[in-house]
């Protein structure tokens, strides 16, 4: 039973050994990453900020105005002016689909009825 | 060791003399060899354990100790910035009120030369000076031959640039990190912003610190650490500023002016949407200051803040505004007005005969000088310092600007009768255009005082009252008047009710003695919707001449007005304001008919 007991405890301190062996080993790998991944936000910022500034100095009023002077038969861009706005009353409504015909329409009594009204 | 036999002979030959039990003997030594191997076997057994003791109690101890340092530790969040360099990264942004960015960082490189190190400094000269053509190559050689162990070559260059020195191949060429500030609007809100520079330098790394406008005023807010680069939001609107510089730009040249400043600002926040001062410059490449001469000559000078003048007539609607806040008049009441009005040896002439009398109104719509100092006299001289304190026309303008100091009222050494009079027409008092519009806003908002501001805010201001809401509604019917039927003819915008008022003030000699006849202030301001105000906006010119006449032009009705009204055509709807079209108008019919 002694005996037993024994070797079922040299089994479990050899486990745990080999266990936290391998959580060393992964607990650094993490850390590791942590620090590779830290280093990629990093320079991913700094490329942000860049894309940033490279976006406002694109977008920097002077070069808008030039560009768009430059490109005003294919753009027509002007400055917005007040006549710019209009009203929701000035925009027409969508029209309506032509129903589908589903009772054909007797094209010859037509202008026999409207003669009768006449 | 000595091995004792068993059976020793003499002693058994002795027992056997005796005729005693030679057993016994053999029985006696086998015992004591066996006491003393159990002795033996004992010691070592207890060493053993206490090798084994020892070494537990090393091994228990061992990691005892690290759960104790590792329990005890403080926790440390790793860090988000991975960059090698603290320094880098750590200036904020400044952005407008919608975010476009104004100003920003970029990491560039800095070039520095360890001419020791050097292997070829000739080639290496001769190769830097044809990068960069500003570099001297006889200098650069000089300098590498030289006893010097370490020299800036270039502050910030360009990738293109840094490949280019790359090729050279110069062991003693050697980069360094550094953060550029970059304003990638160029000239566009300059004199806000004003600029940056170099602090302390390193190798690795320097310090950027601002050195005029909001960048000096908000210098440790935009390093400090622990805002962690949080972008800094102004209250000017990108857009119209832009818009505002171009037209402005435009009238001045138009007009023949030396310089120019605008301010369009929302009367309730405070919040200055553009401010604009011409000539200009480009932040990225920030000009010298003017070591002799006038500053205001300098492109670096702010003439919205910093530029005091005489702004003239803009100031009538003030002196008409407390003379009914305190009940003396109404917008009706009739003003004498036959000149000229004389004071001492001082005669305050018109511009026109405007006959006898005027009513109050038609004082601001005439631009009436008698009429004016006439109430003026009736409101004294106590009464209005009062109000226009209350105004903000005593100190330096609040703004959040380094320069914001600088540009103090120019007040007279005695507030004398005659002063009470001319300046109750804006002659004798000097402010600034940032001022005025100041001043305008508070009187025109409801009567609330307002404090101008570059930082964007959301709720509107609630200053102290500067007068009745029903005042400030009669002044800005009266402003509203001078566009209709008064001097500011050319400031009707269609859609939007533009009041204002004009101010035409002859420029004082540097000199002293005088005034000159030919160069002037001219001032237009202006409040829009005027039915339901929202902006102020002043435009100013020094020195404007407008020659399309058979004579120059000097006056603000044909110089400053008529610019003010393109900028409010132009920045009006960039606001989000619509035209107010008349309702009765059949729109639809209109366009059909078109």
């Amino acid at each position: 039973m002694r005996a037993v007991l024994y070797l079922l405890a040299a089994v479990a301190v050899m486990g745990l050994a080999f266990w936290s062996y391998q959580e060393n080993y992964q607990t650094r790998d993490a850390l590791g990453e942590v620090r590779s991944l830290h280093a990629q936000i990093g320079a991913k910022h700094e490329r942000l900020n860049r894309l940033r500034a490279e976006w406002a100095y694109l977008n920097r009023p002077d070069r808008l105005s030039d560009l768009a002077e430059i490109n005003f038969d294919r753009l027509g861009l002007l400055p917005l002016m007040p006549d710019a706005f209009g009203r929701v009353d000035q925009i027409i409504y969508p029209l309506p689909d032509v129903l589908p015909i589903i009772v054909p329409i007797e094209v010859d009594s037509a202008p026999t009825t409207s003669e009768n009204d006449l | 060791m000595i091995r004792t036999p068993l059976r020793p002979l003499a002693r058994i030959l002795k027992a056997r003399e005796h005729g005693e039990d030679t057993q016994a003997i053999e029985a006696e030594n086998l015992r004591l060899r066996h006491e003393a191997m159990r002795d033996h076997a004992r010691l070592r057994a207890e060493g053993r354990l206490l090798v084994l003791g020892a070494m537990f109690a090393i091994a228990f101890g061992t990691i005892g100790m690290r759960m104790g340092a590792l329990a005890g530790a403080t926790i440390e969040e790793p860090q988000a910035a991975a960059r090698g360099n603290p320094i880098i990264g750590q200036r904020g942004d400044i952005i407008d009120r919608n975010g476009r960015i104004l100003a920003t960082n970029l990491e560039t490189h800095s070039l520095y030369a360890h001419p020791r190190d050097m292997v070829d400094p000739t080639h290496a000269a001769t190769e830097l000076a044809r990068i960069f053509p500003e570099l001297k190559q006889e200098k650069l050689l000089a300098d590498f031959t030289g006893d010097r162990k370490f020299l800036w070559i270039r502050r910030q260059i360009s990738p293109e640039q840094m490949q280019a020195v790359h090729d050279i191949g110069s062991p003693g060429l050697l980069f360094g990190p550094r953060e550029m500030r970059l304003y990638p609007n160029g000239a566009i809100a300059s004199h806000i912003l004003g600029g940056a520079s170099y602090g302390r330098e390193g190798v690795a790394s320097a310090e950027v610190i601002g050195v005029a406008g909001v960048e000096r005023k908000f210098d440790e807010r935009l390093r400090d650490p622990a805002r962690g680069g949080e972008p800094l939001a102004l209250s000017i609107d990108l857009t119209v500023q832009a818009a505002a510089e171009e037209v402005l730009a435009g009238g001045m040249s138009i007009m023949n002016a030396k310089g120019a400043a605008s301010v369009l600002m929302d009367i309730h926040t405070g919040e200055v949407i553009s401010m604009v001062s011409l000539p200009d410059f480009d932040p990225n490449n920030r000009p010298q200051v003017l070591t002799t001469g006038d500053q205001s000559d300098s492109p670096l000078f702010n003439r919205a803040v910093q530029g005091v003048y005489e702004l003239g007539s803009v100031f009538k609607i003030f002196t008409v505004a407390q003379a009914m806040e305190l009940g003396l008049i109404n917008q009706n009441t009739m003003i004498d007005t036959k000149g000229p009005l004389q004071w001492g040896r001082f005669k305050i002439r018109d511009f026109h005969d405007y006959g006898a009398q005027l009513s109050a109104t038609d004082v601001i719509v005439k631009s009436s000088n008698i009429g004016t100092a006439r109430i003026a006299m009736q409101i004294g001289g106590e009464r209005q310092q009062d109000f226009l304190k209350s105004l903000g026309f005593f100190e330096p303008t609040p703004v959040e600007m380094s320069e914001a100091p600088s540009g103090a009222p120019l007040l007279p050494r005695q507030w004398s009768e005659i002063s009470t009079m001319t300046i109750s027409y804006g002659h004798g008092l000097s402010s600034s255009p940032l001022h005025l519009a100041t001043g305008y806003a508070s009187l025109l908002n409801g009567g609330k005082r307002v404090e101008p501001t570059l930082i964007r805010r959301d709720a509107a201001q609630s200053g102290p009252r500067v007068v009745r809401e029903d005042i400030s509604t009669h002044a800005r019917e009266m402003l509203r008047q001078v566009v209709v039927r008064g001097t500011a003819s050319f400031g009707e915008v269609a859609g939007y009710e533009v009041g204002g008022k004009t101010g035409t003030a002859d420029k004082p000699k540097e000199r002293g003695g005088g005034y000159y006849d030919d160069k002037t202030i001219s001032t237009f301001a202006s409040v829009f919707p005027a039915n339901d105000p929202k902006y102020v906006l002043i435009v100013t010119f020094d020195e404007p001449s407008e020659n399309t006449g058979d004579k120059p032009r000097r006056t603000a009705g044909w110089t400053a007005v008529p610019v003010a009204a393109e900028m409010i055509r132009r920045t009006a709807p960039l606001l989000g304001l619509r035209p107010q079209v008349d309702s009765s108008q059949p729109i639809g019919v209109t366009l059909t008919s078109n």
